[in-house]
């Protein structure tokens, strides 16, 4: 079993009929995720890619027995259909769109505490079981079944772990991109977690990148972590050694302020929690084969 | 985004929050007339420009005098006389780097009397997904150095967005800054509205330093500094009407016409990369090759024909690019639609100096064919780091 998401797990889509959820459901059902439905408000009754459309996520879930829903939506609507989606008690919601503001993500934030959901993103990539289960924005055909637990903000950076994890012969178990935000719905340390408890995933591959402290408190999450004897070989990965302070780069969350969230403090948070870290984006795969074998950098 | 100190400090009046009369100027022959409108018997001149530090700041100028961007005056002909030295001067200041900004707008304002000077900002938290106050005892100063040395003067709490602010939150602060009698009054209905601008406007960032206590007791704010989530801005047109492009970067700004993330930086070698994750690490390698980066281009996950060749043209009107590295890997982003925009783009504005294209993920043969049938003068790489290589390496020689 990976995490989160496997072959059976009941998919439906929150803006389903726009050109985004279109096109990346036809991707998902290639793929051979379980897409069961999908939900535009006004077009319920309708089919569409021969599914069922709904008005609302309420019902989509009771006529389908979904269990997790990806959003589509543009971002001044996006924080209502995550709120509807964590109304309607989807246990997994994984949220694509990018330019939610900040103060919406608060409140959502807030909502999702005691809550029995699970929020992926908001400005991410998705989540994906290879050959089992794929959610998102990501090029199948890169993934390979396989034994590493991938964990970054970044998108494309992702694919990049994903593809030279495949070219070492690793493959992967689940990746998870858990976005480009400053306050998004699930952290590295809740990853992590799923991760160590996860049979499939033998090792795990972190990639971070400047601003925040996400990084730092995941590090010091699997040095405690250690202690109590709980340990899966881990490298990893921080992206922007040579942004400018006080820029934000691309990410809404990318930016060092005020002396803090700059990537050496990342770095050496993270080698000394005993992750070997790789110096270069090109070395991602041979960082997770270091850190197997067992030998630091 | 960011706004100019005058432009926060008529927000805050029209909140009701106790500022100083001011006037801003823009040209050099308003300065006596909008010194003559504020009453003295100090004027306060300030240089407006989006960085901090302007006070310990020095003009480029030597006709701008020796003094920092914030002076003050005893009559109204000195005041304007300080504020036509500034105009159109280069200010440098630690925030601004070494080539300083050039001021186009003055603020001149009533001079105010201090009896003691405090910090207070309003923030969004990431550590715990709330909006943060920070308040301090030590106004004035940079509040990171206070947090280094003195960090018992400093109070921060986060308010819970389900009940949002309450009056023991502004309590808190005013006992914590060793407030009394009227003050605490006064700072539990600031705390309040700030909290109220901070939400209604989208803030991200409100910082009031100094906050000062007259010596006839009462609470203002003597700067203010405030920065807006562009994510937002859709739903704040008011706002978004303060945005001065004077103070961004020409090409940050073409950039941003075009929906492309660009920031400028100091290298040689230019980047087109698609995802800010992947554009990062891909300056990253480039230094770790031995060169540096111009640029950091992100052309995003939808990017047409048209949005790659103006991301092309911008990175191409910078002379200090002697390289271009093209690093994509297709997801939604196609790689025949970089292929194309490059290649149109070339044709277009001409290629001077040496590019190398590295396409993988979607479409990437594709791709690679549309630029081998070219017959332009393009170098293909097969990873990441064989195009950091072949870049630095064609650049350096």
């Amino acid at each position: 079993m990976a995490v989160l998401v496997d072959k059976h797990t009941r998919v439906i889509c929150q803006g389903f009929t726009g050109s985004q959820g279109t096109f990346h459901s036809e991707q998902a059902i290639a793929y051979g995720t379980r897409m069961v439905g999908g939900v535009t408000p006004g077009k319920g009754g309708m089919m569409h890619l021969d599914l069922p459309v709904f008005n609302s996520v309420h019902e989509a879930r009771a006529v389908t027995g979904a269990d997790a829903s990806v959003i589509y939506v543009p971002p001044p609507f996006a924080a209502d259909s995550i709120l509807e989606a964590v109304d309607a008690g989807m246990e997994l919601i994984c949220c694509i769109t990018e330019g939610i503001p900040v103060l919406d993500m608060i409140k959502v934030k807030r909502v999702l505490e005691g809550s029995g959901s699970v929020l992926i993103g908001p400005n991410c990539p998705g989540i994906i079981t290879p050959d089992a289960c794929k959610i998102g924005i990501m090029p199948g055909h890169i993934h390979k079944r396989g034994s590493v637990g991938v964990v970054s903000r970044s998108g494309t950076l992702t694919y990049e772990a994903v593809q030279q994890t495949s070219d070492v012969g690793l493959g992967q178990s689940t990746c998870v991109g858990i976005g480009g935000d400053p306050i998004k719905g699930t952290e590295y340390i809740d990853v992590l977690e799923w991760f160590l408890a996860d049979d499939e995933t033998e090792s795990i591959l972190m990639i971070g990148e400047i601003g925040g402290a996400a990084e730092e408190n995941a590090a010091e999450f699997l040095a405690s972590e250690r202690k109590k004897g709980r340990w899966k070989p881990t490298a990893g990965f921080i992206a922007g050694r040579t942004a400018p302070p006080g820029r934000r780069m691309g990410h809404a969350g990318a930016i060092v302020s005020g002396g803090k969230g700059g990537a050496e403090d990342k770095i050496e948070t993270m080698r000394s929690a005993g992750i070997v870290v790789a110096d270069s984006p090109a070395g991602l795969g041979e960082a997770v084969l270091k850190a197997i074998a067992g030998r630091e950098e | 985004m960011n706004i100019h100190e005058y432009q926060a400090k008529q927000l805050l009046r029209e909140y009701g929050v106790p500022v100083s009369d001011g006037r801003v100027v823009l040209r050099a022959e308003e300065a006596k007339t909008a010194a003559g409108e504020l009453d003295g018997p100090i004027w306060v001149v300030k240089a407006q420009i989006h960085a901090g530090g302007r006070g310990k700041g020095r003009f480029r100028e030597a006709a701008a005098g020796t003094a920092g961007g914030v002076r003050f005056a005893g009559s109204v002909s000195e005041a304007a006389e300080k504020a036509q030295k500034m105009l159109g001067r280069t200010l440098v200041t630690k925030q601004t780097g070494a080539a300083g900004k050039q001021v186009n707008r003055i603020y001149i304002e009533e001079g105010s009397d201090i009896e003691r000077e405090l910090y207070l900002a309003v923030l969004v938290d990431r550590n715990t997904s709330r909006v943060g106050f920070v308040s301090s005892t030590e106004g004035g100063m940079d509040i990171e150095e206070v947090a280094r040395s003195t960090p018992g003067k400093i109070l921060s709490f986060t308010v819970d967005p389900a009940t949002g602010l309450q009056p023991y939150h502004g309590r808190r602060v005013a006992f914590a800054l060793g407030l009394e009698g009227k003050q605490v009054k006064q700072c539990v209905s600031l705390i309040r509205t700030l909290y109220k601008m901070f939400i209604e406007r989208d803030m991200e960032m409100l910082e009031i330093n100094p906050l000062i206590v007259t010596n006839g007791g009462d609470l203002k704010c003597l700067d203010a500094k405030m920065g807006f989530d562009s994510n937002a801005l859709y739903r704040q047109k008011d706002v978004m009407a303060l945005r001065d492009e004077t103070e961004e970067d020409p090409k940050e700004l073409a950039a941003s016409r075009f929906d492309l993330n660009y920031i400028a930086l100091n290298g040689e070698i230019g980047c087109m990369v698609n995802g800010a994750g992947l554009a990062m690490a891909t300056m990253d390698i480039i230094k770790l090759h031995g060169a540096e980066p111009a640029n950091f281009l992100d052309v995003g996950g939808g990017a047409t024909k048209e949005k790659v060749t103006e991301a092309f043209k911008i990175i191409t009107s910078d002379p200090n690019v002697k390289g271009i590295l093209v690093n994509i890997f297709g997801g939604i982003m196609r790689c025949d639609i970089i292929a194309d925009g490059v290649i149109a783009a070339v044709k277009e504005v001409g290629l001077n100096v040496p590019l190398v294209v590295r396409l993988e993920g979607t479409n990437v043969d594709k791709g690679k064919e549309i630029i081998a049938a070219s017959g332009l003068n393009v170098i293909a790489a097969d990873s990441l780091k064989d195009g950091a290589g072949k870049i630095v390496a064609a650049v350096k020689g």
